[in-house]
């Protein structure tokens, strides 16, 4: 029976030959993963059903992400339950302030997560590890407390969008302009249930930020997974750094789906994400004159080092508009301790940014950045839905760290051509 | 297992940070976070609701972040369930997780409109509009589901299975 790539995972953490779509089974975890928000709710689940220990304690991660440095007092006492939980159990993949990162850039970055895999987190963007062509997927609080005492997680078998790539992006375009492009081909439901596998010529030249971005960007096209073959820039990318040997599964020649969607990278422009929506996608050239702000440049989805270098070029040695607040935000503490060695920093505060320890803070209306009634932010994030960033009447245009930075120094939304 | 009450109707799409924003996740007390359910898309809902109440919605229910939160607040409220066309798929996992009642029904959910009275009956998948007197049939969830509902959660199920 001919399966795809997803499929081929889910088969062998299922013990089993061959899977279909549609087919409930039981699949072996290799990481489960929580954060300060899900994990509190997963440890009061995982105590009230009375379990004792957890499963396997190096394959389990929590990280301290969204409201860190404790954003309150509430927030102090979420993240003191996470760490009592970690300690009591010996949880050797626990990041704390200091040592942290916003969880889907610090979790490839430290070889937590590799090829192969089969990954559950409570947090809706975990499909990002597709990137290196694991099967990694979102689920809630209760699957994360399941998942800790078990090792063990049910799934029904996707089916499949094949997601064919040719050509090379072009400059100014990176993995954001793709994954808004293509969400806004299907609509924010149009994976629903689905994986998204990508595939084709065009992926070689992808490099791993970019990978990373488009796969943690399947959910918002409601995506089970997103998933990239292992190709050389995987194994590159892996080498030195995957705690665990990678382990390489391709989609059966012959393998089914559902429906195919075809991209010419090099015909793609920088594009927008217009509120209230991820699909609402519009080619930045055709917004004319929409006055931001607030810029954001981080977030796991584009808060990587070739965010942050793609930000540098255009910032360096120029100002931020008037009237525009500029946060960047580097996703982990590697990648900001890079920034400061490479003078990206200095230069982020000389054009009148200001720069944040990582968190996921401002994307999801947390705090580092709310914007108040009637205000407009760019944001490299995911999400433009009603409040996201702060109040019910504020509006997200989502956006590559390119014409994020570029929307920065003019005060309204800009190619990143113009500047 | 039934439902009975009136009916709130809300669009395609509705996202979990309209659900539950993420500026009141800094606690995990279910009654605390009920507070502000559905505040960012209807801010009367929770002065409104009543146990058994029913909301009623378009494709994609519950799209946007894993946060438990989210049905663990529209089940704290009392709402008897959620008919919707579609439902995202983690909302969707989370609500049978959590033994939150939720029922897919494209014609249902486009036919049923605000404040009617609405009765369910979820053994046999029947939904019926009192008001119009028209009957719906949703489908009901696989065998695999509806054990775990039926153990009243997921974790409650895992222990039995024990």
């Amino acid at each position: 029976m001919s399966m795809t790539m997803t499929q081929k995972i889910l088969a062998a953490h299922a013990g089993q030959s061959s899977v279909t779509a549609g087919q409930l089974i039981n699949a072996k975890l290799d990481i489960v993963l929580g954060n300060d928000i899900t994990t509190p709710v997963a440890v009061n689940e995982f105590k009230k059903a009375g379990f004792d220990g957890v499963f396997d304690k190096d394959h389990i991660a929590i990280v301290l992400d969204h409201f860190v440095p404790n954003k309150d007092i509430k927030a102090a006492e979420q993240s003191k339950q996470c760490r009592e939980f970690a300690c009591l159990h010996c949880i050797s993949h626990f990041y704390d302030v200091g040592k942290m990162g916003i969880e889907h850039a610090l979790l490839p970055e430290q070889g937590i997560v590799t090829a192969g895999d089969c990954i559950i987190g409570a947090d809706s963007h975990t499909c990002t590890y597709g990137a290196l062509g694991a099967f990694s997927t979102g689920v809630g609080s209760t699957d994360m407390a399941a998942g800790m005492a078990t090792g063990e997680a049910w799934f029904k078998v996707p089916s499949a969008i094949k997601v064919e790539l040719s050509g090379k992006l072009k400059k100014n375009c990176s993995g954001k302009d793709v994954i808004l492009t293509l969400i806004g081909m299907i609509g924010v439901d149009g994976a629903l249930y689905k994986s998204l596998e990508f595939t084709g010529e065009g992926v070689a030249a992808l490099s791993m930020d970019d990978r990373l971005c488009i796969c943690n960007m399947a959910i918002e096209a409601g995506a089970k997974n997103g998933i990239f073959p292992v190709d050389e820039v995987t194994l590159k990318y892996l080498e030195g750094r995957s705690e665990r040997k990678p382990i390489i599964y391709e989609a059966d020649p012959d393998a089914v789906y559902e429906s195919t969607v075809k991209i010419d990278l090099s015909t793609l422009c920088p594009t927008v994400a217009c509120p209230h929506l991820p699909e609402n996608t519009r080619p930045a050239s055709e917004l004319g004159d929409i006055k931001i702000q607030q810029v954001v440049i981080g977030s796991c989805t584009n808060g990587r080092m070739e965010d942050m270098e793609t930000a540098y070029k255009i910032l360096k040695d120029k100002k931020v508009a008037d009237g525009v607040r500029c946060i960047i935000i580097p996703a982990t503490m590697q990648i900001m301790r890079e920034c400061v060695e490479r003078g990206y920093v200095t230069a982020f505060i000389d054009a009148g940014a200001v720069v944040s320890t990582p968190t996921c803070g401002p994307c999801l209306g947390g705090y580092m950045g709310i914007l108040a009634e009637g205000e407009r932010c760019v944001a490299t994030t995911n999400r433009n839905f009603v409040g996201r960033m702060g109040h019910v009447k504020s509006e997200v245009y989502l956006a590559s760290p390119a014409t994020a930075a570029a929307s920065a120094l003019t005060g309204y939304i800009t190619e990143p051509e113009e500047v | 297992m039934n439902a009975k009450g009136k009916v709130f109707k809300y669009p395609d799409n509705v996202d979990t940070d309209v659900i539950i924003p993420a500026r009141y996740l800094n606690t995990s007390n279910a009654k605390e976070l009920a507070l502000h359910c559905m505040e960012d898309i209807d801010a009367d809902f929770v002065k409104k609701v009543s146990a058994g109440d029913i909301i009623v919605a378009g494709w994609n229910f519950g799209c946007g972040s894993s946060r438990e939160h989210a049905p663990l607040v529209i089940k704290t409220c009392g709402t008897g369930c959620v008919i919707a066309k579609s439902f995202a798929r983690i909302f969707y996992r989370n609500a049978i997780n959590i033994g939150l009642p939720i029922l897919e029904c494209p014609e249902a959910a486009e036919e049923i409109a605000a404040g009617d009275n609405v009765s369910i009956d979820f053994d046999t998948g029947v939904i019926t509009d009192i008001t119009t007197d028209k009957v719906y049939h949703a489908q009901p969830f696989p065998p695999f589901i509806q054990n775990i509902i039926k153990n009243g959660g997921l974790l409650a199920s895992l222990k039995k299975e024990k």
